[in-house]
């Protein structure tokens, strides 16, 4: 339903997103998680077409962004990160142009506004101007315009950023039920919603996709390994076999001209794999722990459920006049 | 087309819920309405025109175009309501002319209700129907070449002050470039000329509809607009 190819995006110098390809399958929740500034955003912003990538191709419902972004869109249901409200309007009037910017008819949208309304649980508010909402309601409407033309794919940009607790778990329960139909792509920092959520995940960092899987094998994924680079001068298959050998190595891939050593987080290898090397006869011209582990790219996820109060929650103003 | 339609109704109404529109309205109507009337009795009410509120009129036609338009697009970025409208199955120019177009309906309102300083003049005395009718046909293109100016200039910032500093100094540079006229030499003066906003007002406010001067007010307003989806094309790219 998805399919997003070889996508790079500069800002300028900035990489933003470093050749990253996935699919979502038609009916599959998937998840996109990963640290924030990992590049989720960029890479929704050029799925909906928002950005145009500056390499790479997108597909969404067989239509490509680049040649067809306007059949494409038509498929896609969007809520930014940021929630796209007009605050000088009513739920029901704001609805009423999201639907018809999208194509639908006046009548459609008028009854199909009762049933957004209801799955959202806007009844009472749909005479509210959106000014006058509070964050968690200002949230639903955001989902409501993302649903309200019953498009095939959804994309949330972080679905449950700054509500409260009662909210997020209704807003879960609410993707769950959307998923049913929808094919949906949500991306979080936060790891247990992804598991609670998604179908299947794609963890992405530093704009690269480090791991994609399974939600069943996230926690394989996440006790994973720590790898190490050597770069040996000697016979490649027996330095590989000697190396597998150590007591505590997982696995040694060898890829011209190193040799990678995945061992476990919690234990050091690097003494013994230098004393096998030297036992061999061979000499070691380099050696050294390769990037940033799993482990640390979750560190800096956030693991645990409800610790966003922290984090910035940006409410407009009611008063707010628009100049 | 049903796009544009509905875009441009969307920003009509959003216009009319904004105090600015008001206050606008209000300040314009004030300020001319004063400049029309000591006019009138200036002259002891000798020249029955609307030169009173034609003078200040069209400079400040051009300062409230700025203000109309400073929150056309720039709002819409900072609002994130952008993204709603540019991942919707609509054109960039479809959301140009929109916002073009609404915004027009109320500079149209604007001078609408400044009807009545000719029908003042209809009702007590003889004024001379010709060059009023051709003013209001200048004056409709001068705000809508500024409206396309204003446009613009919210396109290229998500800050609204930004923006209409943009398009005030871009309208005012138009408008005076024509007073360096006398200033340079006759072939120059004559290029200045038909690039100034102000020259090209002028034959209007006399009773002449020159077709040199509606084209290039269409052709600054195409001009603009055209900038104006370019520079949206240019935003996605970077």
């Amino acid at each position: 339903m998805i399919r997003v190819q070889n996508l790079t995006k500069y800002y300028g110098e900035r990489l933003a997103l470093d050749d990253i390809s996935f699919n979502v399958e038609k009916g599959e929740i998937l998840g996109l998680l990963g640290p924030n500034g990992a590049g989720k955003t960029t890479a929704m912003r050029i799925i909906t077409s928002f950005l145009m990538p500056t390499r790479g191709d997108v597909w969404v419902a067989d239509c490509n962004m680049a040649e067809n972004s306007l059949e494409g869109r038509r498929h896609i249901g969007y809520l930014p990160e940021a929630i796209p409200l007009y605050t000088d309007v009513t739920v029901r009037s704001y609805l009423e142009f999201s639907g018809r910017i999208r194509g639908m008819d006046s009548n459609h949208v008028k009854t199909r506004i009762d049933d957004v309304v209801e799955l959202c649980r806007l009844e009472e508010y749909i005479d509210v101007l959106i000014g006058k909402l509070s964050r968690g309601f200002r949230q639903r409407v955001g989902v409501a315009q993302a649903i309200i033309h019953e498009p095939e794919v959804m994309i949330l940009d972080e679905p449950t950023l700054g509500i409260d607790p009662i909210q997020v778990s209704q807003t879960r329960q609410l993707i769950k039920d959307l998923g049913q139909e929808h094919t949906i792509l949500l991306s979080s920092h936060i790891l247990p919603e992804v598991s609670m959520t998604c179908d299947r995940v794609v963890i992405i960092h530093e704009g690269r996709i480090v791991a994609e899987d399974k939600i069943e094998n996230l926690s394989t994924i996440i006790t994973g390994s720590r790898s190490i680079r050597l770069e040996v001068q000697g016979p490649a298959g027996e330095v590989t076999t000697k190396l597998s050998n150590i007591k505590g190595v997982r696995q040694v891939r060898y890829e011209e001209p190193h040799h990678f050593v995945d061992c476990p987080p919690e234990q050091d290898l690097r003494p013994k794999l230098m004393e096998a090397i030297v036992q061999g006869g061979w000499i070691l011209l380099g050696m050294e722990a390769v990037e940033m582990s799993l482990e640390d790219i979750f560190l800096e996820l956030t693991t645990e459920e409800y610790d966003e109060d922290e984090e910035d929650i940006f409410v407009e103003d009611e008063g707010d006049v628009e100049a | 087309m049903k796009n544009i339609g509905l875009i441009a109704s969307k920003e009509f109404r959003s216009h009319l819920t904004s105090p600015m529109a008001y206050i606008v309205t209000f300040v314009f109507l004030l300020i001319t309405g004063t400049f029309f009337s000591t006019y009138l009795t200036g002259t002891g009410y000798t020249d029955t025109s609307i030169a009173g509120f034609l003078n200040p009129g069209n400079l400040l036609l051009l300062l409230f175009a700025s203000v109309l338009t400073m929150r056309l697009l720039a709002e819409e970025k900072k609002m994130g309501t952008w993204e709603l409208l540019l991942t919707a199955p609509v054109r960039d120019s479809e959301v140009v002319l929109g916002k073009f177009l609404g915004s027009l309906g109320i500079l149209l309102s604007m001078l609408a209700l400044t009807l009545y300083y000719p029908l003042l003049l209809v009702w007590f005395g003889d004024p001379d129907i010709g060059p009023i009718v051709t003013s209001y046909i200048g004056l409709i293109l001068l705000g809508s070449s500024a409206m396309a100016v204003g446009l613009f200039a919210s396109s290229v910032t998500s800050n609204q002050i930004v923006a209409a500093v943009i398009s005030g100094a871009i309208l005012f540079a138009l408008w005076f470039v024509g007073s360096a006229v006398a200033l340079v030499p006759a072939n120059i003066g004559e290029l200045l000329a038909y690039v100034s906003l102000m020259h090209n007002f002028g034959d209007f406010t006399v009773g002449i509809i020159d077709t040199r001067a509606i084209i290039y007010y269409l052709s600054i307003i195409a001009l603009f607009l055209f900038f104006t989806i370019r520079s949206i094309e240019t935003g996605r790219w970077s």
